[in-house]
């Protein structure tokens, strides 16, 4: 739907604020006009485009949002220590409203040959080393947004061989001063041959205002490199939280892409991975959990592109009150992509009869010689099951929380990083009813 | 011998599931210290009357009533009949994938304990208690640590039931085809189990389809499930006299006692 012109004059100011910054490389300033062309014309995806059919972005097209605030966010470090990771200690980057804050984040010492910084530091200069991954083809029009109108995020840099041995997490905090504002993170993570990086994105909302956020992650594995990332989103209840995550696979690279997504009143989470090399693999594992009129949507692409690739792809969501779930889960197996050993499974529980679920599998297969399977489930607990705890003596409510605990758990059970599996637990309990209950069930008895 | 009030009183039980009545006046009195055993051909409602005991909603009683210790079991949920003593061993026990098998036992044992004004165990009893009933169903430790059931053979399934009997220590246990689909070994190690839990303050309810359970646990009476209906109750004897001449005997009409039965 094309703009109305209040609007287009609201985001060419914006533009002219984010962009007009001093000492851009002018293939930036470049790229930078060719988004904002195209989003000007096109503007936010409308329902009958076939991506977008179960989520309406109208709410985001109306609000006006606005730049966040400048300097009032009244953040200081004592005030962030709460919500920096407890566990998995490594570099932490805080990012409060879109912009870098060394004032806030945790700095360690990193083995040589990794560059850990701000990506506004890394344009400052040619930045020649980002071309690559700023011209790679957009998601959608919130992708050409996220372009236009970017200031900051982070660059992460894994040299050849180099194991980073601490996490690097990566804290975007929203506080929005009472009016509704928006933020466009932009992070890029090249891992060089061989290395093996982790990478933790957490959003977190501070404030109730109906924020946009609106990111971007770009990802490179070289030859044999390992990363592994972990989105978390938790945003405000109030905020729209639009995500895009995109990784290019070398030969005999491994990459997964783990998230939980706990917040926002409307999101949506991109993953398009291409496994652009042999004997690639990629994980893809998230976990999402709606109530009241939540809607949270994940919308993800694997391409195989070449040969003897293997992928994996678990998402699971609970929906409670009259949440709505939806998942679309592409798989593309190319003509050179032979042994292909493709798996997709989404399983979703409905906790409430007015809780909706839409999963659809995509399977595009162009080679003869794969191996492909996907599964799609919506449904409510089993009462077989519960009745089977209530007849141990397991009170009907604490048998249905447990029951959607283990439902959920099975995809936290792949984050292999501790501390974000343990936090991501509490958080799940936390949201569940009766988590006191179900707590007896975990503690370990020894 | 039958002394005292009954533990579990079973009345002109009728029930149903949807609109299709499975038990059509059905009357069982069982009193502690007793064994009896529940034979039928498939379809007669013995499962039917093990999950209206046990409390399973998609029973629904039609008339009759259902006495326990002399209360109304027919008003209590589920969860209350558990820890009131009752319990089920499952004939499909169901999977539930990403609850341990040990937790599961501790919360269910320490809700139980709870209600009977018991301290609950604490992590050293509760390991002790646990290992020394695992012996007795020859069940292999390494069970404990996985989900329950999951991925469990058919014979592991049963004996993880009887463990949690052996656990829990009900009152009243009934045993839902525990029999079926075991070996020989199997049925022996379960059937250990359930005679060692025998004792004069409980009562066990054995629902089968064969008579070769009760070599190894020997009931106090039988009584032959036809129809939804008791057609037939007696001595352990009348067990092997239906393993020899089969279901077809007590369901003629005109039988010798037969007299409620129906074809």
């Amino acid at each position: 739907m094309t703009l109305p012109a209040e609007a287009r004059d609201r985001y060419i100011v914006a533009f002219d604020e984010a962009a007009g910054g001093k000492g851009r490389p002018s293939w930036l300033r470049r790229l930078r006009e060719e988004a904002k062309e195209r989003f000007l014309a096109d503007g936010f995806p409308e329902a009958r485009h076939e991506d977008w059919k179960y989520t309406n972005v109208a709410g985001i097209a109306e609000r006006r949002f606005e730049p966040p605030p400048r300097d009032d966010d009244g953040l200081s470090p004592s005030g962030v220590a709460g919500l920096l990771p407890g566990e998995d200690a490594g570099n932490v980057l805080v990012f409060a409203n879109g912009r870098y804050r060394e004032d806030l984040s945790v700095r360690r010492p990193l083995p040589p040959g990794v560059h850990l910084g701000s990506l506004s530091d890394a344009l400052s200069g040619k930045g020649d080393a980002l071309v690559p991954y700023f011209s790679r083809a957009p998601a959608n029009a919130f992708a050409d947004l996220n372009t236009m109108l970017m200031e900051d995020g982070a660059f992460l840099h894994v040299g050849k061989g180099v194991e980073v041995p601490e996490p690097i997490h990566l804290l975007f905090l929203t506080c929005g001063g009472g009016r509704p504002s928006m933020v466009h993170p932009r992070n890029v993570i090249v891992a060089g041959e061989g290395s093996r990086v982790t990478v933790v994105e957490r959003y977190a909302g501070l404030s109730d205002a109906g924020c946009l956020v609106n990111s971007v992650t770009d990802i490179a594995t070289a030859r044999c490199a390992t990363v592994a990332h972990y989105r978390l989103q938790e945003d405000g209840p109030d905020a729209f939280h639009i995500a895009s995550l995109r990784a290019r696979q070398g030969t005999g690279s491994r990459f997964a892409a783990h998230s939980f997504s706990l917040g926002a009143r409307l999101s949506r989470s991109d993953v398009h991975a291409v496994l652009d090399g042999e004997e690639a693999a990629c994980l893809l594992n998230g976990l999402y959990l709606g109530d009241g009129e939540r809607h949270v949507d994940h919308f993800t692409t694997i391409d195989h592109a070449k040969p003897e690739g293997s992928s994996r792809e678990y998402y699971r969501g609970i929906l409670d009150g009259r949440s709505r779930g939806v998942f679309r889960g592409r798989v593309i197996v190319r003509k050179d992509a032979q042994k292909t050993d493709a798996r997709q499974a989404n399983r979703n529980l409905l906790l409430s009869r007015e809780a909706e679920a839409d999963s659809r599998p995509q399977l595009e297969i162009h080679a003869d010689d794969v191996k492909c399977t996907h599964g799609a489930t919506v449904g409510p607990l089993d009462e077989e099951k519960v009745f089977y705890l209530r007849s141990r003596g397991i009170d009907e409510s604490s048998a249905r929380g447990l029951l959607a605990y283990a439902f959920a758990a099975d995809i936290l059970r792949r984050f292999d990083l501790p501390g974000v599996r343990r936090a991501s637990e509490e958080r799940l309990l936390g949201w569940l009813p009766d988590s006191g209950r179900i707590r007896e069930f975990l503690d370990d008895p020894k | 011998m039958r002394n005292g009030n009954p533990m579990l009183s079973v009345e002109n039980l009728h029930a149903a599931i949807g609109e299709k009545p499975i038990l059509r006046g059905v009357d069982l009195a069982v009193r502690a210290g007793e064994v009896h055993a529940v034979m039928g051909p498939n379809g007669s409602g013995k499962s039917t009357l093990a999950n209206v005991i046990a409390g399973r909603e998609e029973y629904r009683v039609t008339a009759g009533s259902v006495l326990y210790e002399g209360g109304d079991l027919l008003a209590m949920p589920p969860e209350e009949r558990a820890k009131e003593g009752i319990f089920l061993a499952f004939q499909n026990p169901v999977e539930i994938p990403g609850v341990s098998n040990l937790y599961f036992l501790k919360a269910a044992l320490n809700a139980v304990r709870k209600h009977r004004g018991l301290q609950e165990l604490d992590v050293v009893e509760f390991r002790d208690t646990v290992l020394e009933r695992l012996r007795r169903v020859e069940m292999g430790e390494d069970l404990l640590r996985r989900a329950v059931n999951d991925g469990f053979s058919g014979g592991e399934k049963k004996r993880n039931e009887i463990l949690q009997m052996a656990v829990l220590e009900p009152r009243l246990a009934i045993l839902d085809e525990t029999d079926s689909g075991l070996d020989i070994d199997a049925l022996k190690a379960v059937s250990a189990g359930v005679n060692a839990f025998r004792g004069p303050e409980r009562a066990i309810v054995v629902v089968t389809h064969y008579q070769r359970l009760l070599n190894y646990i020997v009931p106090d009476f039988v009584h032959v499930l036809v129809d939804g209906r008791i057609v037939r109750s007696g001595g352990r004897e009348l067990a092997l006299e239906l393993e020899e001449r089969g279901y077809g005997w007590v369901q003629a009409p005109g039988a010798d006692g037969g007299g409620e039965a129906r074809l």
